[in-house]
């Protein structure tokens, strides 16, 4: 594998190294398929900052939450090389006890399915005083629970006391969020990991949560990674973005120059094939194919070139490496270059089907 | 005349209680609920889940009961008794429903699954079955030598156009879309989205395309129309919703849309919370005593809002 020199970093040299929380470097992330392993995070190098929101984006099968799973050691089977580094300390070298101490209190995950992450036979507040219990046995069972209605206010909830003592099912797919963001938020975690936060949530609710994520960061001064698909979200929240495609990341920006100015051809398609308010397109791009399986994914050349044919073979780099165009603005392979949207009549012979 | 009309349309269901389960009360998902789609056009029906948008959608089709009200499509009333029996009917009205991965039995070949509707309205050969299938797949762009696969064997994408191919199987009118892709990649998205639209232009077809994303509405539809607790609160062409919503609740419902321009921030932020005061400011001169939508009335010759009578 290349390494690229440390110097060259996103994100590394730009910024000032005492602000940084997480640095991400060379992370592989591999997944044992009949006998063999398979990278699905691929050589992902990141910084987060104090007092950030990191977006990452990508579709599904891009490999966005095998790499948030790596950052919290969820894995269990999975092959892990590179360095995780937490406050100076590697991640992915800790043992499981050290591991528990962190996680949950240091940084922490807010899941995406909030029903699935929650135990239906236990009250939500049994839930949220678990995590208290498990990180400070100093408190009493009765300054518990009232930090547990402390929590339920500051997330939100209009009747705390009330909703201490309900099951998830008896909640609303919002307020059950609210509750998984309760649990995350328990122990003023430094490092917040929000995997699709507001995906299965209507509008009106996502904005609530996404305002409330903002105010906690603002207020404990926490990182944020958050990771989603929907890049209206990430207009709205993230002060950086990385996209990822097939396990690598290939753009990463300040969320002002990726919007205004976004330059992987992945990115750009993107940014292409969704309908907005604002503009009415009378035709949406589509990117032509499929992600990859794991299995299949090109591990030479560069990894998108399947599905963008029109473009001459000549513009990629061999071995595509990222490349930074100007300052903090990193992009993949050489393919940028040359990139076209194709002429509508040639798109529409091959919509994307196999 | 037109294609579909909808008449005070309502859906109730029953809650069922105390002693031998007794009725002790209702919920009226849907609640005079009246539309118009004219043939050949889109519908939008947004509103956020529990609205009663997608009862409505399923009552149309037959698929929940229908309390009162009228379903008239072509003239012929599908709430009174017996009319679903004509054939002719059921077989003009389809669905394409939300979730790809659950909407297909995973049990049944594609060439059975795309069948099933020829196989109870067309006595056809296997021959002429298998023929049809094929054409139907390529039709959506699949490749007829996929009839032997089962749906596991295909992506997300994949799936939701066998779901339309057995949806556009019988040749049918009006289609009723429901979130058909809220459960996709939004490059899949993108691809079932002009498809959608192609086969539209191509079979002169008709939707009502039921969808919380109002992005995705806009780009769709002819007509929207936006729902609250069971009722309208407003309906117009894409221009009056969009651009000159009048119903509190729709001005929210818009202003809660993510921006894709992060320069706007400042400026949504503040819009929204102007919004937001008028929202707990107006609230009652916008609903009535129960928190539920006045009764629409017209303020021009294509937008309709939910307000009271003045004065």
């Amino acid at each position: 594998m290349t390494r690229i020199p440390f110097l060259k970093n996103p994100g590394v040299r730009v910024m000032n190294l005492s602000e940084d929380l997480l640095q991400i470097e060379n992370l592989t992330t591999s997944f044992k398929i009949a006998g063999q392993y398979y990278a699905a995070v691929d050589d992902v190098t990141l910084t987060v900052k104090k007092n950030e929101i990191l977006a990452i984006v990508g579709e599904s099968g891009s490999g966005k939450s095998a790499l948030a799973f790596s950052i919290m050691g969820l894995h269990t089977k999975a092959r892990i090389e590179g360095k995780v580094n937490y406050k100076g300390q590697d991640i992915v070298q800790m043992s499981p006890g050290m591991l528990n101490k962190v996680r949950g209190k240091e940084m922490s995950m807010i899941f995406q399915d909030p029903l699935a992450a929650l135990n239906p036979l236990m009250i939500i507040g049994s839930q949220i005083e678990e995590v208290l219990l498990l990180h400070d046995t100093t408190l009493s069972k009765k300054q518990r629970k009232e930090k547990v209605l402390d929590l339920l206010a500051k997330v939100g909830i209009p009747r705390p006391e009330h909703t201490y003592h309900q099951y998830p099912y008896e909640l609303s797919g919002g307020m059950r969020q609210r509750v998984i963001i309760a649990i995350a938020i328990a122990n003023g975690p430094q490092l917040l990991l929000a995997d699709e936060p507001t995906t299965a949530l209507d509008v009106t609710i996502q904005l609530q949560i996404l305002e409330l994520l903002r105010k906690l960061k603002n207020d404990m001064r926490a990182g944020i990674i958050l990771i989603t698909h929907d890049l209206g979200v990430v207009s709205e929240m993230a002060d950086r973005v990385a996209v990822m495609y097939a396990g690598q990341i290939v753009e990463i920006a300040d969320i002002y120059t990726l919007t205004s100015n976004p330059q992987h051809p992945y990115t750009r398609s993107l940014f292409n094939s969704i309908p907005t308010v604002k503009e009415v397109k009378s035709r949406l791009h589509v990117i032509q194919g499929i992600v990859p399986s794991l299995k299949n994914l090109p591990r030479t050349g560069c990894r998108f070139a399947a599905r963008t044919p029109w473009i001459d073979a000549s513009a990629h780099e061999d071995n595509p490496q990222l490349h930074e165009i100007a300052p903090g603005h990193f992009v993949r392979c050489t393919c940028y270059k040359h990139f076209h949207f194709p002429e509508s009549a040639e798109e529409a012979g091959t919509d994307g089907i196999a | 005349m037109a294609l579909l009309e909808v008449r005070d349309l309502q859906v109730h269901f029953p809650i069922r209680g105390g002693l031998f389960s007794r009725q002790v009360g209702e919920v009226k998902a849907v609640d005079r609920v009246n539309l118009t789609i004219e043939a050949g056009q889109t519908y939008g029906l947004v509103g956020e889940s529990g609205s009663g948008k997608t009862t409505t959608g399923r009552a149309i089709i037959g698929l929940n009961q229908i309390t009162g009200g009228n379903v008239l499509f072509e003239g012929i009333d599908l709430a009174s008794r017996g009319a679903r029996k004509q054939n002719s009917v059921r077989r003009e009205v389809q669905m394409i429903f939300q979730d790809p991965y659950s909407s297909l039995n995973p049990k049944k070949r594609v060439l059975d699954i795309i069948s099933e509707p020829l196989r109870n309205f067309e006595k056809q050969s296997p021959q002429e079955e298998k023929r049809r299938v094929q054409e139907l797949l390529e039709q959506v762009g699949l490749s007829p030598d996929n009839i032997y696969k089962y749906p596991h064997e295909f992506s997300g994408g994949q799936r939701q156009r066998i779901g339309i191919a057995r949806a556009i199987a019988l040749k049918p009118k009006l289609i009723i879309a429901d979130e058909p892709v809220s459960a996709l990649d939004v490059s899949v998205q993108a691809q079932v989205l002009n498809f959608l639209r192609d086969i539209q232009k191509e079979l002169n077809l008709t939707y009502l395309f039921i969808s919380h994303d109002l992005g995705i509405i806009r780009h769709m539809c002819d007509r929207i129309g936006i729902m609250y607790k069971g009722r309208h609160v407003e309906e117009g062409v894409p221009k009056d919703i969009f651009d000159n919503p009048q119903h509190i609740y729709t001005k929210r419902l818009i202003a809660a849309i993510p921006d894709i321009d992060p320069l706007q921030r400042e400026e949504r932020s503040n819009f929204r919370r102007s919004v937001s005061e008028d929202y707990e400011h107006a609230y009652r001169s916008y609903f009535d005593g129960d928190g539920l939508a006045y009764p629409l009335r017209s303020i021009s010759d294509t937008h309709r809002v939910a307000m009271p009578e003045k004065g």
